[in-house]
């Protein structure tokens, strides 16, 4: 029986191009990646590198959670185990910084402290390991998925830490910031411009990405299996795919992280990572381009200011995790801009 | 007799004890409507795994034309051109119609990963969707999300998925279930212009719809075909009578 939905418009009667740049959700958008911008850039003209370094952290966990966000938001594969490839990109700039510092072959190679040379290398490596990860785990699916991405996750971790040659569990120290050609990476306000350059080319290519072909068959892969199959597509090779690339963001994310902090070490591998990046998904919004973004930004504020109080802090990121999942179930960026509309 | 598009031979499907599907042999000609009917529990919905692929058969051969399909998953089948609806829809139900009807289109035209060019101005993608959905008196629906539709338009949102793949042979299962008579009087005549161009194997409850649009009808009972005939010939049988008919 037909009803009529007085509310659906068809698009032809939809006036044209209805101020599409000036709704509440990209003024959002915009709003939080010029305050990213800009606020460093403040920090530094007052002389406060640690604000600067601050938001170098906060665009790098933003960054990382972009990739997580792909397979868990867009690709509804909720990885319990993300800190492996943050921790995998953060050894190759640590390893690769390692013997290019002393002169010494890596598996044959020499080590090199150009930044291009370690995404590459951080981008292929964890490109291969979640490719491996992911065609195994992506044989099961709900609990059985996020436990056997955290098992494979703890298998990294235990391995860094048992490992002698690169530190085990004492970390791997970076003693010079690796380099880029034309920019001084030890200047924090140019190190932070990579970072951000960064994340705007994880959101960027998550956005293009998922108004692709590819796009559509990971959303149809998310919210209806049978329908993709049913339409002639087998999800599994979309799925692992979304995975991969996840992975490679997240991992890219992990190798500036170890520059930022010029340390690398397992904890960067560990559970309580791959709960964080979980944890600010959620917080941000899950599936919405820029919720990583929102809930890095809350995560590591809270984490610093609140963390600067009391020990304590975990309870009130507690609370507030609680208060999203209650009644913001699109997280902070859906709160400030509004639910999403599917096309 | 035309030539079968698709034909099953001596399928068998069991589940511990359960025979689910007995030595069950059935052909789709061209051009024509083909019923496959059966109380509850007949095991209709085993033999539509089967033939859709998400489930294999024990023995027994699946064939789309000349090609033997018995191996193949269900992706595979549907590119090949078996299309398919569901007892209950299956649709995404956040998506606009159009959406979940160009997936179809999409696959059609090869693999999916393609990662730059936005389906939503993909003309190769839409003509075929709303071209699918015109033939289902849906288009000015295109734009509405799925969970928006009332039952009934759900149904031949489903069709329209189908008929978006180029099908060479359908396959329905209670299209006309929960419809209502208008609805349901709507979609028999539908089907009855859809026939010429895609053969239908058609599983449905309605006998009126049934007995109005089938060209051959197969009576499933107990897993095993144990009539098969045009609509006079099966309400004349006996034994259908006292299976299924009940009167």
């Amino acid at each position: 029986m037909t009803r009529l939905h007085p509310t659906t418009t068809p698009a032809a009667e939809r006036p044209a191009g209805t101020n599409r740049w000036l709704d509440r959700a990209h003024l959002v958008q915009g709003g939080l990646l010029t305050l990213m911008l800009l606020a460093p850039v403040a920090a530094h003209l007052l002389g406060e590198v640690y604000y600067v370094n601050l938001a170098s952290r906060i665009a790098l966990v933003a960054m990382a959670a972009v990739g997580l966000n792909l397979a868990i938001g867009y690709g509804g594969m909720i990885s319990f185990g993300h800190a492996a490839y943050f921790g995998l990109g953060g050894y190759v700039s640590g390893v690769s910084a390692y013997h290019a510092f002393d002169g010494s072959l890596v598996m044959g190679l020499p080590g090199s402290d150009d930044m291009l040379v370690i995404w590459l290398a951080a981008a292929l490596l964890c490109g291969l390991l979640a490719l491996v990860i992911g065609a195994i785990s992506l044989r099961t699916s709900g609990v059985y998925f996020i436990m056997i991405t955290l098992a494979f996750a703890q298998m990294a971790y235990y391995f860094a830490n048992s490992w002698p040659d690169y530190g085990g569990e004492d970390g791997l120290p970076i003693y010079l910031r690796n380099s880029l050609p034309g920019l001084d990476t030890n200047h924090a306000l140019s190190f932070f411009l990579v970072c951000f350059t960064g994340l705007v080319f994880s959101l960027a290519l998550t956005s293009r990405l998922m108004k692709s072909r590819f796009g559509a068959a990971l959303s149809m892969a998310r919210l209806n299996e049978t329908r993709l199959a049913t339409a002639g597509i087998s999800p599994f090779p979309i799925r692992l795919v979304a995975f991969v690339i996840s992975a490679m963001i997240t991992g890219l994310a992990g190798a500036l992280y170890a520059d930022l902090n010029g340390f690398v070490s397992p904890s960067m591998l560990s559970w309580h990572l791959s709960g964080e990046l979980m944890v600010i998904v959620i917080l941000g919004g899950v599936g919405r381009l820029y919720g990583p973004l929102a809930g890095a930004i809350l995560f590591v504020l809270m984490e610093t200011l609140l963390g600067g109080l009391t020990e304590y802090w975990k309870f009130f990121l507690g609370l507030v995790l609680l208060g999203v999942v209650l009644f913001a179930r699109q997280g902070v960026i859906g709160w400030l801009a509004g639910r999403e509309r599917h096309e | 007799m035309s030539e079968a598009v698709l034909s099953m031979s001596g399928l068998h499907k069991r589940f511990g004890a359960l025979q689910a599907t007995h030595d069950v042999s059935l052909d789709l000609r061209a051009g024509e409507i083909h019923a496959l009917i059966g109380p509850n529990g007949a095991g209709k919905s085993t033999l539509i795994a089967q033939i859709a692929g998400s489930l294999r058969p024990d023995a027994g051969q699946i064939h789309l034309g000349q090609r033997d399909i018995t191996a193949l998953g269900v992706a595979r089948r549907a590119r090949l051109g078996l299309g398919r609806s569901f007892q209950v829809s299956c649709l995404a139900e956040p998506l606009s119609v159009l959406r979940n009807v160009m997936i179809g289109a999409q696959a059609l035209q090869g693999h999916s990963f393609r990662f730059w060019r936005p389906v939503s101005r993909d003309r190769s993608l839409l003509e075929p969707a709303y071209e699918a959905l015109e033939r289902m008196h849906l288009a000015h629906r295109a734009d509405t999300p799925v969970a928006a539709l009332s039952h009934g338009e759900r149904r031949q949102v489903e069709v329209a998925c189908a008929l978006v793949l180029e099908p060479r042979a359908l396959l329905l299962d209670e299209p006309m279930a929960g419809l209502g008579p208008e609805g349901s009087a709507r979609l028999t005549e539908l089907l009855e212009t859809l026939k010429r161009e895609v053969p239908i194997l058609l599983i449905e409850h309605d006998m009126d719809a049934v007995f109005r649009l089938a060209d051959r009808i197969s009576v499933l009972v107990a897993g095993s075909v144990i009539a098969h005939g045009d609509s006079a010939a099966i309400r004349r049988d006996p034994r259908v009578r006292d299976a299924y008919l009940g009167d």
